[in-house]
């Protein structure tokens, strides 16, 4: 008894020393190309985290690394203290799911799940067993004895999961789960699968390509860029601080000003910029030489809009509505400085009612303008 | 119905046209069969003479006989060669010379037959210099050459449908445990299971009805249908031909409306079972006969 507390003690301090997942120095060189270049990554047992990029980013081929359908150049994948780095996929102790599925087209449902079970020689009854409980999770029971292409594309993808989930693997692969729904029904199945596989409580690896579907799924997100990783972080330190112009782009909308450093201070930084005309002032200081070449990223729902003319200053311009897409609960405004440069701002449609003024339209005179705790400035 | 597609007088025309000079030629041998007259041109009145004595020639009876034999056994053959040629193909990494491996994979297609025969009777003369086996030509040898023919058919085949399918497929079932030897087994060999039937199928036409190779390859005593049939007509034509030709096509017409039938079923079955998955929680199984669902109206409750 208290050997069995010692032990299970001792498992769970490894566990907090050692992530479950370690992904150290691998490198994947398709001919002269390297599609994942010396990436390292940790992840921690309940995690479900999203590997976010754009096609031929290396997401894929990290992923089909770690399923084992892929040999890495070098490195070493380690899950829950096993390196699995040279195991042949039948021999890993996790599952994909197939962006396509891959329901085996000649199998009922039902056999469909049992079929990785049935590779294990467990006993029939416990299959049985096993294949209920699946069915069950997914709720398709009454769908087992159907072939896959009697079920619509959100029950397969269902089955899918259930398959996957069947052989209680250590760890979860999901390439592009929903890529194959229509998007309509993509945003109701993010929550259902997010839900059952919380309750299923397994590590999960996602890629995807949509940053929506990693935002809401994801505990944490990756952004993966010509085969490295550029940030790490949950969705909204992603967001809100984004380390570098790929990911401050990449992850929203934002508008970015390139200049440099002519002040920097401990409370504040500013940044001349030929395309506001002016400077930016940033009220949390970065740590850099002056003159730097720097990247301020403002965000299009922290850009304000005045038909009245606003105090001189930094972190304001004047400028003519170009551009108004009506997008419902609120507009996407694109506004052109005398330099040329467009900034987009998004103003909520109450915005000129509650302040009793006329809604501004193509090619009127408005002002932009931001408070100095909403830019982020990027070094690189 | 389709106002906007109405055929043009002229098409109509030249359609009918061809369907003439298509079928007219086996009309014709079907009706002559069917000829009391001796003479194969002249219209002598009804008769199935022709049939009676066609069973009672014991050359021709035989003939089919070795042509049925050579014919399952070199589509066998085949389809087990051709189907792990296909295999390779298709799913292995590019080797060393994989090119050439496809490319003399369809060789036997594109080779004149003269030639492909000739060079197998030469090998099989020398190898009966060399071992002393096979001591003479007959049912082995027409095999094995019928077999390199067909089998490159069925490896094309095989192969299109292996490059068609998913290959994640195989991938999951890797995913899920299996091991490469058990995956072809039980994953690829069900879903290419049509192609390696169409492939048989394709398999006996083309031996049945092989004359050139055959030619080359068959010794005394092992004279198969198309020889007898080639031979027969050359000493004039006869009707006991006709009536033979016509019982083939009889047969073929039997294997090519089955085939139809049984596909386009299972196609509306798949269908049907599609639609009803996309509308929702509708069952979907057990699916009415299909003769009832003739006159059913569309969008019936």
């Amino acid at each position: 008894m208290t050997e069995a507390v010692v032990a299970s003690s001792g498992a769970a301090k490894a566990a907090a020393d050692q992530p479950y997942l370690k992904i150290a120095g691998i490198v994947k060189k398709f001919g002269d190309n390297f599609a994942v270049d010396n990436l390292d990554l940790e992840i921690q047992q309940h995690e479900i985290f999203a590997l976010l990029g754009s096609s031929g980013c290396g997401k894929s081929t990290l992923l089909r690394m770690l399923a084992g359908m892929e040999r890495p150049t070098s490195g070493k994948i380690i899950l829950d203290g096993q390196d699995i780095t040279q195991l042949a996929p039948y021999e890993r102790p996790l599952n994909m799911m197939f962006q396509s599925y891959a329901l085996f087209p000649h199998m009922t449902v039902e056999q469909n799940i049992a079929f990785g079970l049935k590779q294990d020689g467990l006993p029939k009854d416990e299959i049985a067993n096993r294949v209920l409980e699946m069915l069950d999770l997914v709720q398709l029971r009454k769908y087992a004895s159907r072939k896959p292409y009697q079920l619509s594309g959100g029950q397969q993808q269902r089955v899918a999961l259930a398959r996957s989930l069947a052989k209680r693997p250590k760890m979860l692969l999901l390439d592009e789960p929903l890529g194959a729904l229509d998007k309509k029904l993509r945003q109701q199945t993010q929550l259902e699968l997010v839900n059952t596989l919380e309750k299923v409580g397994v590590t999960c690896i996602m890629v995807t390509h949509d940053q929506e579907e990693a935002m809401t799924m994801a505990t944490r997100i990756g952004i993966m860029s010509e085969g490295k990783l550029l940030q790490v972080g949950t969705p909204s330190q992603i967001y809100d601080y984004p380390n570098c112009r790929f990911t401050a782009e990449f992850i929203g909308e934002t508008n970015l000003f390139t200049g440099q450093v002519v002040v920097d201070e401990a409370d504040r930084v500013e940044i001349e910029t030929a395309e506001l005309g002016g400077r930016i002032q940033v009220s949390h200081g970065i740590t850099g030489p002056k003159g730097m070449d720097v990247w301020a990223s403002v965000r299009p729902e922290d850009v304000r809009i005045d038909i009245r003319p606003i105090a001189a200053g930094p972190n304001a311009a004047r400028g003519k509505v170009k551009e108004i897409a009506y997008l419902g609960s609120f507009s996407i405004y694109h506004v052109i400085l005398p330099s040329g440069k467009v900034v987009k701002s998004m103003v909520p449609a109450n915005r000129w009612y509650e302040a009793g003024e006329q809604e501004p339209t193509w090619n009127d005179e408005v002002y932009v303008s931001w408070r100095a705790d909403m830019p982020v400035v990027l070094t690189a | 119905m389709y106002n906007g597609n109405k055929l043009s007088p002229f098409l109509k025309g030249v359609l009918v046209v061809g369907f003439l000079f298509l079928y007219i030629p086996i009309l014709s041998l079907i009706v002559y069969s069917f000829n009391e007259s001796k003479l194969v041109t002249l219209w002598g009145g009804f008769s199935l003479r022709w049939y009676a004595s066609l069973f009672e020639n014991e050359q021709i009876i035989s003939a089919v006989w070795l042509s049925i034999r050579i014919a399952l056994a070199s589509a066998t053959a085949a389809v087990v060669l051709g189907t792990i040629a296909g295999f390779v193909s298709a799913r292995f990494k590019r080797f060393r010379g994989s090119t050439l491996f496809a490319g003399m994979l369809t060789a036997p297609m594109v080779m004149p037959e003269v030639i492909t025969g000739l060079s197998m009777l030469l090998l099989f003369i020398s190898l009966q210099q060399l071992t002393g086996y096979p001591s003479e030509r007959g049912f082995f040898t027409i095999w094995v050459g019928h077999t390199t023919l067909c089998m490159a058919y069925v490896a094309v085949v095989v192969r299109s449908r292996l490059v068609e399918m998913d290959k994640s497929l195989e991938e999951a079932a890797m995913d899920l445990g299996a091991r490469p030897f058990k995956i072809f087994f039980v994953i690829t060999l069900p879903l290419i299971s049509q192609a390696i039937a169409s492939g048989f199928l394709l398999s006996i036409t083309l031996s049945l009805d092989d004359l050139v190779t055959t030619a080359f390859l068959s010794g005394p005593g092992s004279t198969t249908l198309p020889q007898v049939i080639f031979s027969k007509v050359r000493l004039g034509l006869n009707p006991e031909i006709n009536a033979l030709a016509s019982i083939t096509v009889l047969i073929v017409g039997i294997f090519v409306i089955l085939a139809n039938y049984l596909m386009l079923n299972s196609q509306r079955k798949r269908e049907r079972a599609i639609a009803e998955a996309m509308r929702g929680d509708a069952p979907v199984l057990p699916s009415p006969p299909v003769g009832v669902e003739g006159m059913g109206r569309p969008g019936r409750a």
